[in-house]
């Protein structure tokens, strides 16, 4: 039987959440070990030297498959096609990660929002959501729209609804009624919530972390010195 | 490939009301296949899938993914180093210059000498490759000292640079671009608003 993945991060979202949901939506068991003191990461990032554990001396790094992999996107792109999460072809592929890049910008925006000054804080969530608003759930809304279909690609579900997902909810946390306008996008919410892995990762008790608060920024700028 | 330069906001603009061309109203945008395509990753992973640029299975491909994503991590740096106010310019250069000199390039020199083959991935030519010498040339055009002590990835910038189409690419008159002009550059972004 294959190990686990074993995941090293933080304690909490930044930028290993994707992961998470992408393993939980398939329905993956996964470890995790958490960052919590410089010298973890130091040691970390001097195994490298041994086994090249940190190509680039940085986190996300997800152990899977005899594989010691690093960058984000890497990682959810191999977990997605490992898991039947990526479309049947190379348009379909594409679409996917059209739309998954489009919604980790917007998921990006969020994630360095938190570790700006707080002074700047509700200025930074009111340019988030207002980009959410104009730029990122139309687009989505019309995809739904166009094909009438339940998944955004090939009518299946794929690594975008499970983004695209994440990301409602993560705006949803900033502004309660930012889907108003959004009629589909909100049966999506619904639908994609409902699919049993998704349900499950939804409920308290899950590996699923909570929004960064000061105490999570203060871990980060400790382990990582800036 | 054909290309259009948008050289004013005017030229953005129209893009951006043109229903369907520009998905998250941002360039990059390419048209392919009948499709008009966003998002800089999405568009060089079809590339490379559709012309065998990208591995045999899944795991070579997430090898190709991490490197390339390192790369283009010190790519944005450079790139974005014109654009740089003049008082930060010292620091940014700094900052350029320890990350290749101590994160990137040893990185990319390990990999090639782990394996002791002529491609980043599975012995073949890749993105990776690709990607990895056009940032060998920006950072020569920064200070071509800083490749000194990476005799494989020398290695890998000429054999790279002597195929064919990568050869004529290099050439003058090809659709490469020049560095970024500071001068251009201001005016770009006050044009822009940026």
């Amino acid at each position: 039987m294959a190990a686990k993945p074993k995941l090293w991060y933080f304690p909490g979202r930044g930028r290993m959440e994707s992961i998470r949901w992408l393993l939980a939506a398939a329905g993956v068991e996964f470890e995790e070990e958490f960052l919590e003191t410089r010298e973890q990461y130091e040691k970390l990032q001097k195994a490298q030297t041994t086994d090249g554990r940190l190509l680039f001396g940085q986190v996300p790094l997800v152990e899977i498959d005899g594989m010691m992999l690093t960058q984000t996107r890497a990682i959810l792109s191999y977990l997605a096609a490992k898991y039947n999460l990526y479309g049947k072809d190379l348009k379909e592929t594409l679409r996917i990660n059209m739309y998954a890049d489009g919604t980790q910008d917007l998921m990006v925006m969020i994630m360095t929002a938190a570790f700006k000054p707080p002074e700047e804080k509700e200025e930074n969530i009111a340019l988030i959501v207002t980009k959410a608003k104009t730029r990122y759930f139309p687009v989505f809304e019309k995809i739904l729209k166009d094909h009438g279909e339940d998944f955004l690609v090939g009518n299946k579900f794929s690594w975008a609804d499970v983004q695209l997902l994440e990301a409602i909810l993560m705006v949803e946390e900033l502004n309660a009624s930012v889907l108003s306008d959004f009629p589909l996008l909100k049966a999506f919410k619904a639908r994609i919530s409902n699919i049993p892995t998704i349900k499950k990762f939804l409920q308290p008790g899950s590996q699923r972390k909570p929004p960064p608060d000061s105490r999570y920024v203060d871990v980060v700028r400790h382990v990582l010195q800036f | 490939f054909e290309e259009q330069f948008l050289k004013s906001p005017e030229d953005l603009e129209k893009l951006r009301n043109e229903d369907g061309s520009l998905m998250f109203q941002q360039v990059p945008m390419v048209e392919i296949d009948g499709m008009k395509l966003a998002q800089t990753r999405a568009i060089l992973n079809y590339i490379a899938a559709k012309y065998n640029l990208y591995g045999t299975d899944i795991k070579e491909r997430a090898l190709i993914d991490m490197y390339s994503e390192g790369i283009a991590d010190l790519n944005e740096m450079t790139m974005r180093f014109p654009l740089c106010p003049p008082d930060e310019q010292d620091t940014k250069m700094t900052q350029i210059r320890e990350r290749t000199t101590n994160r990137y390039f040893p990185a990319f020199e390990k990999v090639l000498k782990s394996h002791g083959q002529h491609y980043l991935v599975g012995n073949r030519l890749s993105k990776a490759d690709i990607h990895l010498v056009e940032l060998i040339y920006y950072v020569e055009e920064i200070d071509p000292s800083l490749l000194a002590n990476f005799p494989l990835l020398k290695a890998l910038k000429t054999r790279i640079s002597n195929l064919p189409p990568v050869k004529k690419f290099l050439q003058p008159g090809s659709q490469r671009k020049p560095p970024a002009d500071p001068k251009a550059s201001k005016a770009a972004r006050e044009l822009f608003k940026i």
